[in-house]
């Protein structure tokens, strides 16, 4: 089984007046393939931070990545991403758009045609594959993003906040979405988020980051991603130890946020 | 001041007329009519289309009514052309008086007239005859023919029975007169409230001097040859400009040396208007066609430069992030992310760049040119060819149109996502 594993890793931003800010501290994680892990903190926790360092878009101040036994050292087709507002090239249609990485890997239209046009069945976007994407809704647009990142096939799909932007139903529905993509793919999928619920929906591992300095606070296996797939998401919300859960991580988020409070007061003060 | 109180009237008017009149039986309960103005939100306040049409025919209007333009039914009040006359009385230095009339007829400039014939008349004064331009005067040395001259001591003491003394000005029939400080006559026709044709000529002769020049040309070159020399410089420098700044920018949004480099001169040169480079590029590189394409290239170079630079620049970073981690190598991001991100910036500098060169090239042409647009509206204004100049704004003024329209026409057509994300 490969991994993709986080060792010891620390993060240092220096700012321009000369102090810095510690984003992480001492990271260490192992994620096996196939795995499902969602990423929850109050803001300025440094997860952001942390799937920017997975993706190689930052190199981390101490510590090191690697994925299937080789270390990360930037951004790469085997580590996909979906960004919070899609990110979509405007230019181009719904399907240059899902087929842009297999055609930078100068792949031929006969080989990755058919992959295409099937992402684009699976999210619901066939009728579209010809318009431009300005054309398209938020939640089509993530859609678009999604199948994106799938048409590369990656090892790893790192998703920072992508539902963030959508509506309440559009995402309940997205949610489904990604769980379905996860079971009958079986990529191994990193998700951050500010809802506790999508974290506990979308988490096999749920990953409780602190911050000051950015850091993992608490790590929790849940079953209501197993739970979800293929099934009403609302029922499993119905479960009581979904409820618990959520008061639970409710209340330890509340916390942190009031520490911070707390403590920028008495800077203040 | 008259003119602008019957613009303002005829604004009101048909905004009421076409608000309460047209409108009246139409419905309006789209969410638009509901729509408060919105400051900064471009799509609250609509042209309306009636206001434009009725804005264009009221120009022509105020224009043909202050011409006496044939085209339009209601005129100001011209000025007087005929004949008419006056009397001044004589008196010499004996103290005799006498009457003599001054027969006085009044010509459009440019038609032929004679004289009119009148009898001397009796006593030491004879009468006279003038023939005076309209809108002009004319100055009646009016003892000439009379038995005793002012150098004699002789004197008017009355117009049209008027007493006068010299230096003032009496109103007579169909003109004023003014006695002169040395005692002569000077006879101004009433002008009434148009516009002589040679300060605003009425918009059939700038029509009838448009089919006129279009077909003989102006000054050795067809009116063609103008516009087409002129499209042809602002073409030329335009190209050249974005072709040097376009790439400059790139550089400038990709590198920090090149940055660093360039943004002390293109800082400097951008508020630099083009005609201020004129003098200089004349010195360096004479009154020819060189010397105008590189002052429209340097007009259109530093638009260029800096709308490609915020182009490059203004591309999101996730966008750039995203690209990479689908597998795009540096050269690929370049051409499928940053480039076509940065069109609609491009697009925007060109439709500027465009209306600067076309601005460029006619001032150019005014200051120094054997063909184009503006010097034919140079040439002309020296020889007091009105119509020439009217002709030529207006020319000038359409191209200009046409070209940003096209100019957009080509955004919709080749960047159909600009400001749609």
């Amino acid at each position: 089984m490969s991994t993709l594993s986080i060792e010891n890793i620390s993060m240092r931003f220096d700012l321009p007046n000369g102090s810095h800010v510690q984003a992480l501290k001492n990271v260490s994680l192992e994620i096996k393939t196939g795995e499902l892990m969602s990423v929850l903190g109050p803001s300025g926790c440094g997860k952001t931070t942390l799937l920017n360092i997975l993706a190689g878009f930052l190199a981390p101040t101490e510590g090191q990545i690697t994925l299937n036994g080789h270390r990360v050292t930037g951004p790469d087709a085997e580590r996909g991403m979906v960004f919070q507002q899609g990110a979509l090239f405007e230019w181009m249609s719904v399907r240059d758009n899902v087929s842009f990485g297999p055609r930078m890997a100068g792949k031929r239209e006969k080989d990755w045609a058919g992959t295409v046009d099937h992402l684009l069945d699976v999210v619901g976007l066939r009728d579209f594959k010809e318009k431009a994407v300005y054309e398209l809704s938020g939640g089509m647009q993530q859609r678009v993003a999604l199948a994106r990142c799938l048409a590369n096939d990656p090892d790893v799909i790192l998703m920072d906040e992508p539902l963030g932007a959508l509506d309440a139903l559009t995402r309940e529905k997205m949610q489904g979405l990604v769980l379905k993509l996860w079971k009958e793919t079986g990529k191994t999928i990193i998700l951050i988020t500010h809802s506790v619920e999508e974290a506990l929906l979308l988490g096999e591992r749920l990953l409780v980051m602190a911050p000051r300095p950015g850091r993992v606070h608490k790590e929790y296996r849940l079953p209501f991603a197993e739970m979800g797939a293929g099934r009403d998401l609302r029922e499993v919300k119905k479960v009581p130890d979904f409820a618990a859960k959520r008061e639970e991580i409710l209340t330890m988020i509340w916390d942190m946020e009031e520490e911070i409070m707390g403590r920028t007061e008495e800077a203040g003060a | 001041m008259i003119i602008l109180i019957i613009y303002v009237a005829i604004f009101a008017a048909s905004f009421f007329v076409v608000r309460f009149g047209v409108r009246k039986f139409r419905q309006m309960n789209d969410f638009t009519s509901l729509k408060t103005v919105t400051f900064g939100d471009e799509s609250a306040v609509r042209p309306d289309r009636w206001a434009s049409v009725i804005s264009v025919v009221t120009i022509f209007l105020i224009w043909g009514a202050f011409t006496g333009s044939k085209w339009v039914p209601i005129h100001a009040p011209g000025p007087f052309i005929g004949d008419t006359e006056f009397t001044y009385t004589l008196e010499a230095p004996d103290g005799r008086r006498d009457d003599a009339t001054v027969a006085v007829r009044v010509f459009t400039v440019g038609e032929t007239v004679e004289d009119p014939v009148v009898e001397p008349g009796d006593g030491f004064a004879k009468n006279d005859v003038l023939t005076v331009g309209a809108w002009r005067s004319q100055l009646l040395l009016m003892d000439k023919n009379d038995e005793v001259t002012r150098d004699e001591g002789a004197k008017v003491i009355a117009i049209d029975g008027k007493p006068v003394s010299d230096g003032q000005t009496v109103a007579v029939a169909d003109g004023t007169v003014a006695v002169t400080a040395k005692g002569s006559l000077n006879f101004a026709p009433t002008k009434g409230m148009q516009m002589e044709p040679i300060w605003l000529p009425p918009p059939e002769a700038v029509l009838s001097r448009l089919i006129e020049v279009s077909k003989q040309g102006y000054q050795n070159f067809t009116l063609w040859e103008h516009l087409y020399w002129s499209l042809f410089r602002v073409i030329v420098g335009f190209a050249l400009g974005a072709l040097v700044g376009i790439p400059l920018g790139y550089a400038m949004g990709l590198s920090d040396w090149f940055r660093g480099w360039f943004d002390p001169i293109v800082e400097f040169m951008r508020p630099v208007p083009p005609l201020a480079l004129i003098p200089l590029v004349i010195i360096w590189a004479g009154i020819g066609e060189s010397g105008k394409i590189i002052l429209l290239f340097l007009a259109a170079l530093w638009i260029m430069t800096i709308s490609a630079r915020a182009g490059v620049s203004g591309v999101a970073i996730s966008k750039v992030h995203a690209a990479y981690s689908l597998g795009a190598s540096k050269w690929q991001l370049m051409r499928h992310v940053i480039v076509p991100n940065s069109l609609p910036e491009i697009f925007t500098g060109a439709r500027v760049a465009m209306g600067v060169c076309w601005g460029t090239v006619v001032a150019a042409e005014l200051v120094a040119a054997e063909k184009g647009a503006g010097m034919m509206i140079m040439v002309a204004s020296r020889f007091q060819l009105t119509d020439i100049v009217l002709m030529g704004i207006i020319l000038i003024g359409v191209i200009g149109y046409g070209i940003d329209i096209l100019m957009r026409k080509a955004e919709n057509w080749l960047v159909p996502w600009k400001g749609r994300v």
